[in-house]
Protein backbone atom coordinates (compact mmCIF):
# COMPACT_ATOMS: atom_id res chain seq x y z
CA UNK A 1 0.00 0.00 0.00
CA UNK A 2 2.76 2.34 1.11
CA UNK A 3 5.01 1.65 -2.09
CA UNK A 4 2.25 2.13 -4.87
CA UNK A 5 1.50 5.84 -2.60
CA UNK A 6 4.99 6.89 -3.28
CA UNK A 7 4.90 6.31 -6.92
CA UNK A 8 2.55 7.94 -7.53
CA UNK A 9 4.11 11.29 -5.37
CA UNK A 10 4.78 14.43 -7.90
CA UNK A 11 8.41 14.32 -8.89
CA UNK A 12 10.58 17.04 -10.46
CA UNK A 13 10.74 16.89 -14.37
CA UNK A 14 13.71 18.44 -15.48
CA UNK A 15 12.18 17.87 -19.52
CA UNK A 16 9.06 20.11 -19.26
CA UNK A 17 11.33 23.53 -18.30
CA UNK A 18 14.18 22.09 -21.08
CA UNK A 19 11.86 21.86 -23.63
CA UNK A 20 9.96 25.57 -22.70
CA UNK A 21 14.15 26.82 -23.40
CA UNK A 22 14.45 24.76 -27.03
CA UNK A 23 11.37 25.81 -27.88
CA UNK A 24 12.85 29.77 -27.44
CA UNK A 25 15.87 29.25 -28.96
CA UNK A 26 14.13 27.63 -32.09
CA UNK A 27 12.09 30.71 -32.30
CA UNK A 28 14.99 33.04 -32.26
CA UNK A 29 16.86 30.99 -34.73
CA UNK A 30 13.76 30.84 -37.37
CA UNK A 31 13.68 34.76 -36.91
CA UNK A 32 17.24 35.53 -37.77
CA UNK A 33 17.17 33.31 -40.36
CA UNK A 34 13.51 34.59 -41.90
CA UNK A 35 15.59 38.14 -41.94
CA UNK A 36 18.30 36.91 -43.24
CA UNK A 37 16.34 35.63 -46.32
CA UNK A 38 14.04 38.85 -46.50
CA UNK A 39 17.36 40.88 -46.95
CA UNK A 40 18.81 39.06 -49.48
CA UNK A 41 16.04 38.64 -51.25
CA UNK A 42 15.15 42.52 -51.19
CA UNK A 43 19.09 43.89 -51.75
CA UNK A 44 18.37 45.33 -48.21
CA UNK A 45 21.74 45.79 -46.76
CA UNK A 46 21.91 46.43 -43.06
CA UNK A 47 25.40 47.94 -42.75
CA UNK A 48 24.87 50.60 -45.23
CA UNK A 49 20.60 51.00 -43.61
CA UNK A 50 22.44 51.59 -40.34
CA UNK A 51 25.15 53.62 -41.65
CA UNK A 52 23.07 56.22 -43.53
CA UNK A 53 20.86 56.60 -40.21
CA UNK A 54 22.93 59.71 -38.60
CA UNK A 55 22.49 61.16 -42.47
CA UNK A 56 19.22 60.77 -42.84
CA UNK A 57 18.51 62.61 -39.19
CA UNK A 58 20.69 65.62 -39.90
CA UNK A 59 19.05 65.84 -43.65
CA UNK A 60 15.33 65.78 -42.05
CA UNK A 61 16.26 68.63 -38.95
CA UNK A 62 17.93 70.49 -41.30
CA UNK A 63 15.11 70.36 -43.95
CA UNK A 64 11.83 70.27 -41.96
CA UNK A 65 12.86 72.84 -38.93
CA UNK A 66 10.22 74.95 -38.85
CA UNK A 67 11.45 78.47 -40.16
CA UNK A 68 9.68 82.26 -39.43
CA UNK A 69 8.01 81.76 -43.67
CA UNK A 70 6.31 78.84 -42.30
CA UNK A 71 4.62 80.43 -39.19
CA UNK A 72 2.53 82.82 -42.11
CA UNK A 73 0.53 79.31 -42.32
CA UNK A 74 0.10 78.65 -38.97
CA UNK A 75 -3.20 79.53 -38.40
CA UNK A 76 -4.62 77.55 -41.44
CA UNK A 77 -2.59 74.50 -39.86
CA UNK A 78 -4.43 75.08 -36.65
CA UNK A 79 -7.54 74.86 -38.05
CA UNK A 80 -6.81 72.00 -40.13
CA UNK A 81 -5.76 70.33 -36.47
CA UNK A 82 -8.71 71.84 -35.10
CA UNK A 83 -10.87 69.99 -37.68
CA UNK A 84 -8.88 67.30 -37.73
CA UNK A 85 -9.55 66.53 -34.03
CA UNK A 86 -13.16 67.73 -34.17
CA UNK A 87 -13.52 64.80 -36.61
CA UNK A 88 -11.66 62.31 -34.95
CA UNK A 89 -13.61 62.89 -31.86
CA UNK A 90 -17.32 62.69 -33.53
CA UNK A 91 -16.24 59.83 -35.54
CA UNK A 92 -15.19 57.52 -32.43
CA UNK A 93 -18.18 59.05 -30.32
CA UNK A 94 -20.81 58.16 -32.73
CA UNK A 95 -18.55 54.63 -33.46
CA UNK A 96 -18.79 53.98 -29.91
CA UNK A 97 -22.60 54.38 -29.05
CA UNK A 98 -23.35 51.96 -31.68
CA UNK A 99 -20.62 50.03 -30.84
CA UNK A 100 -21.95 49.75 -27.01
CA UNK A 101 -25.36 48.79 -28.64
CA UNK A 102 -23.94 45.77 -30.44
CA UNK A 103 -22.07 45.04 -27.53
CA UNK A 104 -25.07 44.87 -25.20
CA UNK A 105 -27.54 43.00 -27.72
CA UNK A 106 -24.78 40.81 -28.45
CA UNK A 107 -23.46 39.77 -24.90
CA UNK A 108 -23.62 36.23 -23.32
CA UNK A 109 -24.92 37.93 -19.98
CA UNK A 110 -27.13 40.93 -21.06
CA UNK A 111 -27.67 40.06 -24.41
CA UNK A 112 -31.04 38.79 -26.44
CA UNK A 113 -31.91 35.96 -25.74
CA UNK A 114 -32.05 34.50 -29.21
CA UNK A 115 -28.83 32.98 -30.13
CA UNK A 116 -28.83 33.82 -33.20
CA UNK A 117 -29.09 37.11 -33.42
CA UNK A 118 -25.95 37.13 -30.87
CA UNK A 119 -23.99 34.92 -33.09
CA UNK A 120 -24.90 37.40 -36.42
CA UNK A 121 -23.63 40.57 -34.17
CA UNK A 122 -20.38 39.13 -33.21
CA UNK A 123 -19.87 37.37 -37.10
CA UNK A 124 -20.74 41.23 -37.81
CA UNK A 125 -18.43 43.30 -35.48
CA UNK A 126 -15.43 40.27 -36.59
CA UNK A 127 -16.00 41.18 -40.18
CA UNK A 128 -15.67 45.25 -39.45
CA UNK A 129 -12.38 44.68 -37.19
CA UNK A 130 -10.60 42.75 -39.89
CA UNK A 131 -10.53 45.66 -42.08
CA UNK A 132 -8.20 47.94 -41.85
CA UNK A 133 -8.73 51.79 -41.77
CA UNK A 134 -6.67 52.59 -44.65
CA UNK A 135 -8.71 50.02 -46.81
CA UNK A 136 -12.19 51.76 -45.34
CA UNK A 137 -10.66 54.78 -47.38
CA UNK A 138 -9.52 53.40 -50.33
CA UNK A 139 -13.50 51.81 -50.72
CA UNK A 140 -15.10 54.73 -49.48
CA UNK A 141 -12.94 56.84 -52.43
CA UNK A 142 -14.31 54.87 -55.01
CA UNK A 143 -18.19 55.96 -54.36
CA UNK A 144 -17.46 59.04 -52.86
CA UNK A 145 -15.83 62.12 -53.42
CA UNK A 146 -12.44 63.32 -51.58
CA UNK A 147 -13.97 65.18 -48.84
CA UNK A 148 -14.20 65.95 -44.99
CA UNK A 149 -16.99 63.22 -45.20
CA UNK A 150 -15.41 60.05 -46.59
CA UNK A 151 -12.59 60.88 -43.94
CA UNK A 152 -14.95 61.30 -41.33
CA UNK A 153 -16.80 57.61 -42.64
CA UNK A 154 -13.53 55.43 -42.56
CA UNK A 155 -12.97 56.58 -39.00
CA UNK A 156 -16.26 55.38 -37.98
CA UNK A 157 -16.10 52.43 -39.31
CA UNK A 158 -13.06 51.57 -38.55
CA UNK A 159 -13.38 52.55 -35.33
CA UNK A 160 -16.94 50.59 -34.75
CA UNK A 161 -14.87 47.53 -35.89
CA UNK A 162 -12.56 47.45 -33.18
CA UNK A 163 -15.00 49.04 -30.04
CA UNK A 164 -17.92 46.57 -30.98
CA UNK A 165 -15.38 43.33 -30.42
CA UNK A 166 -13.81 45.11 -27.16
CA UNK A 167 -17.43 45.80 -25.76
CA UNK A 168 -18.60 42.35 -27.06
CA UNK A 169 -15.97 41.24 -24.27
CA UNK A 170 -16.21 43.85 -21.73
CA UNK A 171 -19.89 42.97 -21.46
CA UNK A 172 -19.26 39.29 -21.38
CA UNK A 173 -17.33 39.72 -18.42
CA UNK A 174 -19.39 41.92 -16.28
CA UNK A 175 -20.74 39.92 -13.05
CA UNK A 176 -24.27 38.10 -13.93
CA UNK A 177 -24.81 38.61 -10.06
CA UNK A 178 -26.18 42.33 -9.87
CA UNK A 179 -27.70 41.92 -13.60
CA UNK A 180 -29.93 38.95 -11.51
CA UNK A 181 -30.97 40.88 -8.54
CA UNK A 182 -32.52 43.97 -10.84
CA UNK A 183 -34.22 40.87 -12.53
CA UNK A 184 -35.43 39.99 -9.43
CA UNK A 185 -36.54 43.11 -8.72
CA UNK A 186 -39.35 43.04 -11.70
CA UNK A 187 -36.83 45.40 -13.50
CA UNK A 188 -37.33 45.29 -17.56
CA UNK A 189 -34.66 44.34 -19.92
CA UNK A 190 -33.90 48.55 -20.65
CA UNK A 191 -33.71 49.01 -16.98
CA UNK A 192 -31.12 46.32 -16.88
CA UNK A 193 -28.91 47.10 -19.33
CA UNK A 194 -28.91 51.25 -18.78
CA UNK A 195 -28.84 50.52 -14.69
CA UNK A 196 -27.20 47.64 -14.26
CA UNK A 197 -24.91 46.49 -17.53
CA UNK A 198 -23.70 49.55 -18.45
CA UNK A 199 -22.73 51.28 -14.57
CA UNK A 200 -20.64 47.46 -14.44
CA UNK A 201 -19.06 48.18 -17.29
CA UNK A 202 -18.52 51.54 -17.93
CA UNK A 203 -15.25 52.21 -16.79
CA UNK A 204 -13.42 49.62 -19.20
CA UNK A 205 -15.59 51.57 -21.71
CA UNK A 206 -14.69 55.08 -21.27
CA UNK A 207 -11.26 53.51 -21.55
CA UNK A 208 -11.09 52.05 -24.76
CA UNK A 209 -13.03 54.93 -25.85
CA UNK A 210 -10.53 57.14 -24.94
CA UNK A 211 -8.14 55.09 -26.51
CA UNK A 212 -9.79 55.00 -29.65
CA UNK A 213 -9.62 58.90 -29.48
CA UNK A 214 -6.24 59.14 -29.03
CA UNK A 215 -5.47 56.72 -32.05
CA UNK A 216 -7.98 58.24 -34.28
CA UNK A 217 -6.15 61.46 -33.98
CA UNK A 218 -3.21 59.72 -35.54
CA UNK A 219 -5.27 57.30 -38.20
CA UNK A 220 -7.07 60.74 -39.27
CA UNK A 221 -3.82 62.23 -40.44
CA UNK A 222 -3.08 59.00 -42.08
CA UNK A 223 -6.44 58.87 -43.64
CA UNK A 224 -6.45 62.56 -44.30
CA UNK A 225 -3.91 62.03 -47.02
CA UNK A 226 -6.12 59.54 -48.91
CA UNK A 227 -9.42 61.39 -48.39
CA UNK A 228 -7.49 65.25 -48.81
CA UNK A 229 -8.51 66.43 -45.44
CA UNK A 230 -8.00 67.89 -42.69
CA UNK A 231 -4.30 68.09 -41.19
CA UNK A 232 -3.18 64.84 -43.09
CA UNK A 233 -4.08 66.63 -46.51
CA UNK A 234 -1.68 69.92 -46.04
CA UNK A 235 0.84 68.09 -44.51
CA UNK A 236 0.52 66.42 -48.02
CA UNK A 237 0.19 69.69 -50.13
CA UNK A 238 3.06 71.67 -48.57
CA UNK A 239 5.35 68.32 -48.58
CA UNK A 240 5.18 67.57 -52.40
CA UNK A 241 5.40 71.55 -52.99
CA UNK A 242 9.01 70.90 -51.52
CA UNK A 243 7.75 73.42 -48.42
CA UNK A 244 9.39 71.36 -45.93
CA UNK A 245 9.55 73.43 -43.74
CA UNK A 246 6.06 74.16 -43.28
CA UNK A 247 5.56 70.25 -43.04
CA UNK A 248 7.61 70.57 -40.23
CA UNK A 249 5.66 72.46 -38.43
CA UNK A 250 2.56 70.67 -39.27
CA UNK A 251 4.31 67.69 -37.77
CA UNK A 252 5.11 69.38 -34.62
CA UNK A 253 1.95 70.89 -34.14
CA UNK A 254 0.07 67.18 -34.47
CA UNK A 255 2.31 66.00 -32.19
CA UNK A 256 1.42 68.26 -29.50
CA UNK A 257 -2.21 67.83 -30.34
CA UNK A 258 -1.32 64.63 -29.99
CA UNK A 259 0.41 65.20 -26.38
CA UNK A 260 -2.34 67.33 -24.61
CA UNK A 261 -5.21 65.18 -25.80
CA UNK A 262 -3.32 62.24 -24.07
CA UNK A 263 -3.00 64.64 -21.29
CA UNK A 264 -6.37 65.45 -21.21
CA UNK A 265 -7.52 61.72 -21.50
CA UNK A 266 -5.18 60.37 -18.56
CA UNK A 267 -7.41 63.04 -16.54
CA UNK A 268 -10.73 61.76 -17.17
CA UNK A 269 -9.45 58.29 -16.86
CA UNK A 270 -8.14 59.06 -13.40
CA UNK A 271 -11.52 61.04 -12.27
CA UNK A 272 -13.93 58.06 -13.50
CA UNK A 273 -11.66 55.21 -11.69
CA UNK B 1 -50.82 39.48 13.01
CA UNK B 2 -53.64 37.41 10.82
CA UNK B 3 -51.80 35.10 9.46
CA UNK B 4 -53.32 33.32 6.08
CA UNK B 5 -51.43 31.57 3.13
CA UNK B 6 -49.96 33.30 1.00
CA UNK B 7 -47.30 30.76 -0.52
CA UNK B 8 -47.49 26.91 -2.29
CA UNK B 9 -45.07 24.58 -3.52
CA UNK B 10 -46.47 21.25 -4.51
CA UNK B 11 -44.30 18.46 -5.95
CA UNK B 12 -41.79 21.08 -7.16
CA UNK B 13 -38.59 19.13 -8.94
CA UNK B 14 -35.88 20.75 -10.62
CA UNK B 15 -33.05 18.69 -13.35
CA UNK B 16 -30.20 20.35 -14.67
CA UNK B 17 -28.92 17.32 -15.91
CA UNK B 18 -31.37 14.01 -16.92
CA UNK B 19 -29.20 11.89 -14.37
CA UNK B 20 -29.96 13.61 -11.72
CA UNK B 21 -32.63 15.37 -9.77
CA UNK B 22 -31.38 19.12 -7.71
CA UNK B 23 -34.59 19.31 -6.61
CA UNK B 24 -36.91 16.20 -6.06
CA UNK B 25 -41.01 16.40 -5.12
CA UNK B 26 -40.56 19.36 -2.72
CA UNK B 27 -43.92 20.41 -1.39
CA UNK B 28 -44.44 22.83 1.41
CA UNK B 29 -46.45 26.32 2.39
CA UNK B 30 -45.96 29.44 3.72
CA UNK B 31 -48.54 32.24 5.70
CA UNK B 32 -47.86 36.12 5.81
CA UNK B 33 -45.95 37.13 8.20
CA UNK B 34 -43.52 33.64 8.81
CA UNK B 35 -39.93 33.06 8.99
CA UNK B 36 -39.15 29.96 7.33
CA UNK B 37 -35.54 28.91 6.94
CA UNK B 38 -34.35 26.17 4.29
CA UNK B 39 -31.48 23.76 6.12
CA UNK B 40 -29.11 21.72 4.17
CA UNK B 41 -25.57 21.06 3.46
CA UNK B 42 -24.11 22.64 0.49
CA UNK B 43 -25.33 21.06 -3.04
CA UNK B 44 -28.63 19.74 -1.02
CA UNK B 45 -30.90 21.95 -3.22
CA UNK B 46 -31.64 25.11 -1.28
CA UNK B 47 -30.36 28.18 -3.95
CA UNK B 48 -32.31 25.77 -6.75
CA UNK B 49 -35.40 25.90 -4.69
CA UNK B 50 -35.45 29.34 -3.93
CA UNK B 51 -34.63 30.22 -7.51
CA UNK B 52 -37.43 28.18 -8.61
CA UNK B 53 -39.50 30.03 -6.52
CA UNK B 54 -39.05 33.37 -8.60
CA UNK B 55 -37.96 31.59 -11.79
CA UNK B 56 -34.89 32.93 -12.08
CA UNK B 57 -34.77 28.99 -13.04
CA UNK B 58 -37.63 27.55 -14.57
CA UNK B 59 -38.30 24.02 -12.70
CA UNK B 60 -39.14 21.01 -14.51
CA UNK B 61 -42.09 19.96 -13.12
CA UNK B 62 -44.65 20.93 -9.92
CA UNK B 63 -46.60 23.91 -8.94
CA UNK B 64 -45.82 27.35 -7.11
CA UNK B 65 -48.78 29.45 -6.03
CA UNK B 66 -48.60 32.68 -5.16
CA UNK B 67 -51.66 34.13 -3.46
CA UNK B 68 -53.74 31.86 -5.05
CA UNK B 69 -51.99 32.33 -8.08
CA UNK B 70 -49.80 29.61 -10.24
CA UNK B 71 -46.33 31.04 -11.01
CA UNK B 72 -45.30 28.94 -13.56
CA UNK B 73 -47.56 29.30 -16.19
CA UNK B 74 -47.16 33.22 -15.73
CA UNK B 75 -46.11 35.25 -19.47
CA UNK B 76 -43.08 37.94 -19.28
CA UNK B 77 -45.26 40.74 -18.23
CA UNK B 78 -47.27 38.92 -15.64
CA UNK B 79 -43.99 37.02 -13.90
CA UNK B 80 -42.09 40.91 -13.67
CA UNK B 81 -45.21 41.70 -11.68
CA UNK B 82 -45.12 38.74 -9.67
CA UNK B 83 -41.40 39.33 -9.38
CA UNK B 84 -41.33 42.80 -7.89
CA UNK B 85 -44.26 41.41 -5.44
CA UNK B 86 -40.77 39.06 -4.40
CA UNK B 87 -37.50 40.21 -3.14
CA UNK B 88 -34.78 38.67 -3.06
CA UNK B 89 -31.06 39.09 -1.11
CA UNK B 90 -27.94 37.58 -2.09
CA UNK B 91 -24.77 36.08 -0.11
CA UNK B 92 -22.67 38.25 -2.83
CA UNK B 93 -25.05 41.42 -2.32
CA UNK B 94 -24.90 41.91 -6.04
CA UNK B 95 -25.08 45.58 -5.29
CA UNK B 96 -23.98 47.85 -8.63
CA UNK B 97 -20.69 48.76 -6.36
CA UNK B 98 -20.33 52.11 -8.96
CA UNK B 99 -23.57 53.61 -7.14
CA UNK B 100 -24.61 54.59 -4.03
CA UNK B 101 -25.78 53.46 -1.36
CA UNK B 102 -28.97 55.35 -2.20
CA UNK B 103 -28.95 54.56 -5.84
CA UNK B 104 -28.81 50.98 -4.95
CA UNK B 105 -31.75 51.22 -3.14
CA UNK B 106 -33.81 53.03 -5.00
CA UNK B 107 -33.56 50.24 -7.34
CA UNK B 108 -36.12 48.62 -5.94
CA UNK B 109 -38.70 50.70 -7.80
CA UNK B 110 -37.88 50.02 -10.49
CA UNK B 111 -40.34 47.10 -11.26
CA UNK B 112 -43.29 50.11 -10.98
CA UNK B 113 -41.50 52.14 -13.12
CA UNK B 114 -41.99 52.45 -17.43
CA UNK B 115 -39.14 51.70 -19.65
CA UNK B 116 -37.93 55.60 -20.37
CA UNK B 117 -38.11 57.01 -16.46
CA UNK B 118 -36.63 53.59 -15.31
CA UNK B 119 -33.90 53.50 -17.88
CA UNK B 120 -32.47 56.80 -16.94
CA UNK B 121 -33.29 56.43 -13.53
CA UNK B 122 -35.53 59.58 -13.27
CA UNK B 123 -37.34 58.93 -9.38
CA UNK B 124 -39.87 60.98 -7.94
CA UNK B 125 -39.23 63.39 -4.67
CA UNK B 126 -41.48 60.86 -2.93
CA UNK B 127 -39.36 57.55 -4.16
CA UNK B 128 -36.01 59.27 -3.19
CA UNK B 129 -37.66 59.98 0.40
CA UNK B 130 -38.64 56.66 0.91
CA UNK B 131 -35.38 55.07 -0.18
CA UNK B 132 -33.67 57.16 2.33
CA UNK B 133 -36.16 56.33 4.90
CA UNK B 134 -35.32 52.41 4.49
CA UNK B 135 -31.87 53.12 4.70
CA UNK B 136 -32.09 55.21 8.16
CA UNK B 137 -34.27 51.88 8.97
CA UNK B 138 -31.51 49.41 8.50
CA UNK B 139 -29.16 52.08 10.48
CA UNK B 140 -27.40 53.28 7.26
CA UNK B 141 -28.82 56.44 6.70
CA UNK B 142 -25.25 58.12 7.28
CA UNK B 143 -24.37 55.84 4.23
CA UNK B 144 -26.66 56.74 1.76
CA UNK B 145 -24.22 58.70 -0.69
CA UNK B 146 -21.29 56.98 -0.04
CA UNK B 147 -20.52 54.29 -3.13
CA UNK B 148 -21.66 50.83 -2.33
CA UNK B 149 -17.86 49.39 -2.58
CA UNK B 150 -16.67 51.64 0.01
CA UNK B 151 -19.14 49.65 2.91
CA UNK B 152 -18.56 46.62 4.89
CA UNK B 153 -19.91 43.37 4.34
CA UNK B 154 -22.90 43.45 6.41
CA UNK B 155 -24.30 47.17 5.65
CA UNK B 156 -23.91 45.63 2.11
CA UNK B 157 -26.14 43.18 3.28
CA UNK B 158 -28.56 45.59 4.62
CA UNK B 159 -28.17 47.98 1.73
CA UNK B 160 -29.53 44.86 0.02
CA UNK B 161 -31.98 44.25 2.50
CA UNK B 162 -33.67 48.28 2.07
CA UNK B 163 -33.61 47.58 -2.11
CA UNK B 164 -35.71 44.53 -1.38
CA UNK B 165 -37.89 46.44 0.71
CA UNK B 166 -38.18 49.25 -1.52
CA UNK B 167 -40.09 46.66 -3.92
CA UNK B 168 -43.19 46.96 -1.21
CA UNK B 169 -42.63 43.10 -1.17
CA UNK B 170 -45.29 40.58 0.13
CA UNK B 171 -42.32 37.56 0.27
CA UNK B 172 -38.52 38.24 0.20
CA UNK B 173 -35.90 35.43 -0.60
CA UNK B 174 -33.00 35.26 0.88
CA UNK B 175 -29.89 32.97 -0.46
CA UNK B 176 -27.92 32.46 2.84
CA UNK B 177 -27.50 36.13 3.41
CA UNK B 178 -24.98 35.88 6.69
CA UNK B 179 -22.83 33.20 4.88
CA UNK B 180 -20.02 35.79 3.54
CA UNK B 181 -20.19 37.73 7.24
CA UNK B 182 -18.81 37.81 10.68
CA UNK B 183 -20.64 36.38 13.61
CA UNK B 184 -21.72 39.79 15.17
CA UNK B 185 -23.06 41.04 11.17
CA UNK B 186 -24.76 38.09 10.79
CA UNK B 187 -26.54 38.47 14.28
CA UNK B 188 -27.74 42.23 13.01
CA UNK B 189 -28.76 40.75 9.32
CA UNK B 190 -30.62 38.04 10.68
CA UNK B 191 -32.58 39.89 13.79
CA UNK B 192 -33.51 42.70 11.03
CA UNK B 193 -35.51 40.06 9.06
CA UNK B 194 -36.94 38.85 11.85
CA UNK B 195 -37.99 42.74 12.75
CA UNK B 196 -39.55 43.08 8.90
CA UNK B 197 -41.46 39.64 9.26
CA UNK B 198 -42.63 41.13 12.76
CA UNK B 199 -43.70 44.54 11.88
CA UNK B 200 -43.91 44.12 8.02
CA UNK B 201 -45.96 41.26 7.83
CA UNK B 202 -43.64 40.13 4.56
CA UNK B 203 -43.23 36.63 4.97
CA UNK B 204 -38.98 35.57 4.79
CA UNK B 205 -37.74 32.47 2.86
CA UNK B 206 -34.50 31.89 4.51
CA UNK B 207 -31.32 29.61 2.99
CA UNK B 208 -29.15 28.81 5.86
CA UNK B 209 -25.68 26.62 6.72
CA UNK B 210 -26.19 26.92 10.61
CA UNK B 211 -28.51 25.27 12.38
CA UNK B 212 -28.22 26.96 15.36
CA UNK B 213 -29.03 30.27 13.69
CA UNK B 214 -31.92 28.54 12.10
CA UNK B 215 -33.60 27.75 15.38
CA UNK B 216 -33.12 30.90 17.06
CA UNK B 217 -34.57 33.13 14.14
CA UNK B 218 -37.39 30.85 12.70
CA UNK B 219 -40.86 29.94 12.86
CA UNK B 220 -40.49 26.82 10.66
CA UNK B 221 -37.27 24.75 9.70
CA UNK B 222 -37.59 23.00 6.41
CA UNK B 223 -34.48 20.51 6.12
CA UNK B 224 -33.27 19.30 2.09
CA UNK B 225 -31.16 16.18 1.75
CA UNK B 226 -30.11 15.30 -1.98
CA UNK B 227 -32.84 17.87 -3.49
CA UNK B 228 -35.52 16.00 -1.09
CA UNK B 229 -37.30 17.70 2.32
CA UNK B 230 -36.63 15.20 4.70
CA UNK B 231 -38.12 17.46 7.69
CA UNK B 232 -40.56 20.20 7.77
CA UNK B 233 -41.39 21.73 11.42
CA UNK B 234 -41.19 24.44 14.43
CA UNK B 235 -37.18 24.41 15.44
CA UNK B 236 -38.54 22.46 18.90
CA UNK B 237 -39.43 19.97 16.50
CA UNK B 238 -35.86 19.37 15.15
CA UNK B 239 -33.73 16.59 16.92
CA UNK B 240 -30.42 15.98 16.46
CA UNK B 241 -30.81 13.05 15.15
CA UNK B 242 -32.90 14.75 12.49
CA UNK B 243 -29.94 16.71 12.13
CA UNK B 244 -27.55 14.05 11.75
CA UNK B 245 -29.50 12.80 8.81
CA UNK B 246 -30.24 16.15 6.94
CA UNK B 247 -25.74 16.37 7.10
CA UNK B 248 -25.23 12.98 6.89
CA UNK B 249 -22.18 11.76 4.80
CA UNK B 250 -21.71 15.71 3.84
CA UNK B 251 -19.13 17.79 4.57
CA UNK B 252 -20.96 19.57 6.16
CA UNK B 253 -21.16 16.94 9.00
CA UNK B 254 -18.68 17.72 11.44
CA UNK B 255 -19.34 21.10 11.95
CA UNK B 256 -23.39 21.12 11.79
CA UNK B 257 -23.43 17.87 14.27
CA UNK B 258 -20.72 18.77 16.65
CA UNK B 259 -22.40 22.46 16.86
CA UNK B 260 -25.55 20.89 17.97
CA UNK B 261 -23.88 18.10 20.26
CA UNK B 262 -22.54 21.30 22.25
CA UNK B 263 -25.72 23.01 22.22
CA UNK B 264 -27.66 20.01 23.48
CA UNK B 265 -31.10 19.88 24.25
CA UNK B 266 -31.03 23.58 25.35
CA UNK B 267 -32.68 24.89 22.25
CA UNK B 268 -36.08 23.20 22.64
CA UNK B 269 -36.20 26.31 25.06
CA UNK B 270 -35.18 28.70 23.06
CA UNK B 271 -37.38 27.95 19.95
CA UNK B 272 -40.49 27.71 22.46
CA UNK B 273 -39.97 31.16 23.51
CA UNK B 274 -39.92 32.29 19.54
CA UNK B 275 -43.90 31.77 19.50
N1 LIG C 1 -26.57 25.75 -13.11
C1 LIG C 1 -26.40 24.47 -12.73
N2 LIG C 1 -26.14 23.52 -13.65
C2 LIG C 1 -25.98 22.23 -13.29
N3 LIG C 1 -26.06 21.79 -12.02
C3 LIG C 1 -26.32 22.68 -11.05
C4 LIG C 1 -26.49 24.08 -11.36
N4 LIG C 1 -26.74 24.73 -10.20
C5 LIG C 1 -26.72 23.79 -9.23
N5 LIG C 1 -26.47 22.56 -9.72
C6 LIG C 1 -26.41 21.32 -8.95
O1 LIG C 1 -27.62 21.15 -8.28
C7 LIG C 1 -27.42 20.68 -6.96
C8 LIG C 1 -28.02 21.64 -5.97
O2 LIG C 1 -27.30 22.86 -5.96
P1 LIG C 1 -27.72 24.14 -5.15
O3 LIG C 1 -29.16 24.38 -5.32
O4 LIG C 1 -26.81 25.24 -5.52
O5 LIG C 1 -27.45 23.67 -3.65
P2 LIG C 1 -27.23 24.55 -2.34
O6 LIG C 1 -27.71 25.93 -2.60
O7 LIG C 1 -28.02 23.83 -1.31
O8 LIG C 1 -25.79 24.51 -2.02
C9 LIG C 1 -25.92 20.50 -6.80
O9 LIG C 1 -25.62 19.15 -7.02
C10 LIG C 1 -25.34 21.37 -7.88
O10 LIG C 1 -24.13 20.83 -8.33
MG1 LIG D 1 -26.56 27.75 -2.48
Amino acid sequence: MTSAAQSVQPKYDNSYLRKKNLTIIAAIAIIVLMGWFASNYSDYDSIYAISSIPFALSWLFTNFMPTADSLQELPEILYQTYSTILAAVASTTLASVLAIVVGVLGSNVVGVSSVVVRMALRVIASVFRNIPIVAWALILLLSFKQGEFTGFLALFLSTFGQLARLFLDTFDEISVGPVEALKTTGASYWHIVFQAAIPLAITQLMSWILYMVETNIRSATLVGMLTGSGIGFIFDLYYKNFRYDTAGLVVLVTIIAVIVIELVSNKVRRSML
Amino acid sequence: MNKELLFEVKDLSKSYTADKKALDSVSFTANTGELITIIGSSGAGKSTLLRCINRLIEPSSGSIKFKGKEVTSLNRSELKDYRTNVGMIFQGYNLIYRLSAIENVLHGRLGYKNVIAGALGLYSEEEKQRAFELLDEVGLSEFAYRRADRLSGGQKQRVGIARALNQDPAMMLCDEPIASLDPKSSEAVMKQLREIVDTKGITCIVNLHQVKTAIDFSDKIIGLRHGKKVFEGLPSELTLDTIKFIYEGTKDEATEVSAMEQIGDSHLKAGASND
